[in-house]
């Protein structure tokens, strides 16, 4: 949506605008190089270049997409103190770079599953604000007819998987879609995420030994915030280099705060994937909420801890300052399109607070294919009718 | 489910059914019937000889001489041919590998080696490796990749060594398996279809003599099925792997070396439909996989006392066929289930409840349900017979159920 803004404006067309841009902003898809902030630490491959190929157009996309994934964010914080989101809450801001660093990546055939942190990437794989705010409340047009709530995104159009509660659960059916991918001989692979509190599941290790195994194209990615809800990393793991966890398995270590880095690091790992089959990403990032929204975030942590991830390594903040020393906007611009940016998201809540809530006849929809489980099957058998009371 | 089946109640008719409509073959056209009933699945019409509803009309006469044990003789087969319960289940899973590419097997052992009770046997060779799976041992992750692969456009066949052991899968299958088609509002249908021995064998230890039925009933979004025979072993795998829902299909240990003849030509079992073994007018014996012969072998006994049981093998565990039980036990008002369950929470103690709250009505008796002991099963061998249910203790519940 912001691309294709973009391209238009950059037409060089100048005419009286209401919208962010101005004349002044650098014409469409100039390369641009960026130097990723820290290097690559690998295991058992070599680490690919610090130097990432962009364009101004992707910089000033990442900007605005990140916005607006820390602007929902934010908001969804306050739908939930105003009891309008129930149950769990599990916010992503301060880990944007991942997700949008990902999508910049690869392609809408590659697969991304994850764990229930999951609206940013939900977002990022084409779902829109309406669908996200609309399912958070429980509403009918919610992306999962507000049946799933908070954890339960999913689109399959976008290959994206989900959205899961279960803590690691992730990760096999992740390498079982690497699998289908392979056996369909799709050349497409799957980013199977998790968290360096599920880097100590079991399963992932089962998983991704099979992977191995069969090379399968699947890449996992640990998101390591350092905290699994509030127990910090050094607490839970012997060994708090998740990239190498997976021993026999190469591993790259990413500065999970740079969408560069980020960018970097999939598409390097999507190559890897397609020719020698598994490949571990760790991506070293921080969250600013807590673990969900009835966790304060500072009982584990100090408050000097977030402020200075927040002032030293926010990913919004990088580009943005990238942005403004390549002279692609001015800072009014920015301001002007993160104005912009919430004025969108409230429409998004506004109008999502007009759906109304799913039918009672709803409740019974999608728990079987074809109807309530009482029709018959087979080739040779009559149908079967059952008639809801 | 209830609330449907009251409006089949509601129809008074049906009460004066008798046998003989029983085997009628459409069940369309039962007088009365409201229009909140469920109308049920016609069964096989007569012209088949292997149908099982024909073939009881073929033996409520012959019953009382013949001898009434174990697999239901298939007498006017001509064509088809005869084999084991195992083979039947490799010929389903074959015909439908050959049918649909997108099937697959994964499992422990199933490839090269064979299969652990050869139902895989010789697949790896004809289908290659990426289509027979061998697996690690790590039964969590791959019932997860068999659902993730099944989330995508496969139909995983994923097997368990021991039903038992899909017990570390659990998580996988009820949150994942069972839920993933109505938490994403219907964008992925899970095709996946569970299987594995289970039940008591001979003398196989606690841990491999698990019935995992009674912990996986109350998953929603997922259907269970046992088999019996080598012909319901058949049908009900090609339905499941048909299937769009996941299907658990629970075989017996005991079973696999069951002989019977099927048809040649390709066939489906209804996965919902209850099969009736031999119908009767003074008690409703309801049952399912190796508990069927021991009933049936009860039931010689109890004809030559001079009772008339129906036998019912319910086949479906998840969803319950009302229909066919319901119609039982309107025509006959008593009710046993035996079942090699654990009493507690078992699929006796279901049914129970849904043939109670269903049909209560309709019951002279309470409805007594024969299970296991709820012990773990032991090694020794006669403890071990004394924790499943043995045809005399039917016999001895239908006679106290028949005063």
């Amino acid at each position: 949506m912001a691309l294709s803004r973009l391209s238009s404006r950059s037409k060089g067309i100048s005419r009286p605008l209401s919208a962010a841009f101005s004349r002044s902003i650098s014409t469409d898809t100039t390369p641009i190089t960026i130097e990723t902030s820290l290097p690559f630490t690998a295991h058992l491959c070599d680490p690919p270049s610090r130097s990432v190929e962009s364009s101004t157009q992707e910089l000033l996309s990442f900007f605005r997409t990140m916005a607006l994934m820390r602007r929902m964010e934010i908001a969804a914080d306050s739908l939930y103190k105003a009891k309008l989101i129930r149950g769990f809450c599990h916010l992503y801001d301060g880990q944007e770079a991942v997700a949008i660093g990902m999508e910049a990546a690869i392609t809408k055939k590659d697969a991304i599953i994850t764990a229930y942190r999951d609206h940013c990437i939900f977002l990022g794989r084409g779902g829109s604000l309406y669908e996200v705010f609309a399912e958070l409340m429980g509403r009918q047009d919610g992306c999962s007819k507000g049946k799933g709530g908070s954890m339960h995104f999913y689109k399959k159009d976008s290959s994206f998987y989900g959205g899961h509660g279960i803590v690691g659960a992730q990760v096999p059916l992740g390498c079982g879609i690497a699998f289908a991918q392979k056996y369909s001989k799709e050349e497409a692979v799957t980013f199977a995420m998790y968290g360096d509190g599920a880097a100590n599941q079991g399963q992932l290790f089962e998983a991704l030994n099979i992977s191995a195994l069969w090379d399968l194209p699947s890449i996992l990615v640990c998101e390591n915030n350092h905290y699994g809800m509030g127990t910090a990393e050094w607490r839970a793991a012997k060994s708090p280099s998740y990239y190498k966890r997976g021993d026999y398995v190469p591993g790259l270590k990413v500065d999970g705060m740079d969408a560069f880095a980020v960018k970097q690091a999939c598409k390097f790992a999507k190559e890897h994937a397609l020719k020698n089959g598994p490949i571990i990403l760790e991506m070293d990032t921080y969250r600013y909420h807590g673990h969900s929204m009835s966790d304060p975030g500072s009982t584990y942590r100090t408050r000097d801890e977030i402020s200075g991830v927040r002032q030293e390594r926010d990913p919004i903040e990088r580009i943005k300052k990238l942005v403004l020393s390549h002279d692609l906007a001015t800072e009014k611009e920015l301001k002007d399109m993160e104005k912009e940016i919430r004025k969108e998201v409230d429409d998004a809540i506004a109008k999502a607070k007009d759906c109304p809530m799913p039918e009672p006849s709803e409740l019974f929809t999608n728990v079987y294919v074809k109807g309530f489980g009482t029709e018959s099957f087979g080739a040779d058998r009559k149908e079967v009718k059952a008639a809801l009371p | 489910m209830s609330a449907i089946i009251h409006g089949a109640g509601a129809a008074t008719a049906l009460s004066t059914f008798n046998s003989k409509k029983l085997v009628a073959r459409s069940r369309t056209n039962l007088p009365g019937r409201s229009k909140r009933c469920i109308v049920a699945a016609g069964s096989d019409d007569g012209s088949k000889s292997f149908g099982s509803s024909s073939l009881s009309l073929r033996h409520s006469h012959k019953l009382i001489a013949n001898n009434a044990v174990a697999t239901k003789a298939d007498t006017s087969a001509t064509t088809g041919h005869e084999l084991l319960l195992f083979e039947a289940l490799q010929e389903g899973l074959e015909e439908e590998m050959d049918r649909d590419p997108h099937v697959c097997v994964m499992g422990e052992d199933v490839g090269h080696y064979g299969g652990s009770y050869k139902v895989t046997k010789g697949l790896a060779d004809k289908f290659g490796d990426l289509r027979v799976l061998d697996t690690p041992i790590c039964e969590n992750a791959f019932t997860g990749m068999g659902i993730g692969a099944a989330m995508t456009d496969l139909r995983p066949v994923i097997e368990g060594m021991n039903m038992g052991f899909l017990l570390l899968a659990f998580n996988q299958i009820s949150n994942n398996c069972g839920m993933l088609h109505y938490t994403s509002g219907g964008q992925f249908t899970i095709p996946v279809v569970i299987r594995g021995p289970g039940g008591v064998g001979r003398q196989l230890g606690a841990e491999h003599s698990q019935r995992l039925e009674s912990y996986f009933q109350s998953i929603p979004g997922i259907q269970m099925v046992a088999c019996s025979t080598p012909y319901n072993a058949k049908g009900l795998m090609k339905a499941a792997i048909r299937s769009e829902n996941p299907v658990i299909l629970f075989e017996h240990v005991l079973l696999y070396n069951l002989k019977e003849k099927i048809p040649d030509e390709e066939y489906i079992c209804n996965l919902e439909e209850a099969e009736m073994v031999r119908p009767g007018e003074h008690i409703t014996i309801l049952t399912y996989s190796r508990m069927r012969y021991h009933v049936m072998q009860a039931a010689k006994t109890l004809v030559n006392k001079g009772y008339d049981p129906e036998v019912i093998d319910i086949r479906s565990l998840k969803p319950f066929d009302l229909y066919t039980i319901g119609n039982s036990v309107k025509k006959t008002h008593r009710v046993l289930i035996v079942e090699e369950c654990m009493r507690t929470g078992g699929i006796g103690a279901s049914l129970t409840a849904a043939i109670n709250e269903n049909f209560h009505d309709y019951l002279d008796a309470p409805v007594m349900c024969l299970s296991s002991q709820d012990v773990p099963t032991p090694y020794a061998g006669t403890l071990e017979e004394w924790t499943v249910v043995q045809p005399a203790q039917i016999v001895t519940a239908v006679e106290q159920l028949c005063q």
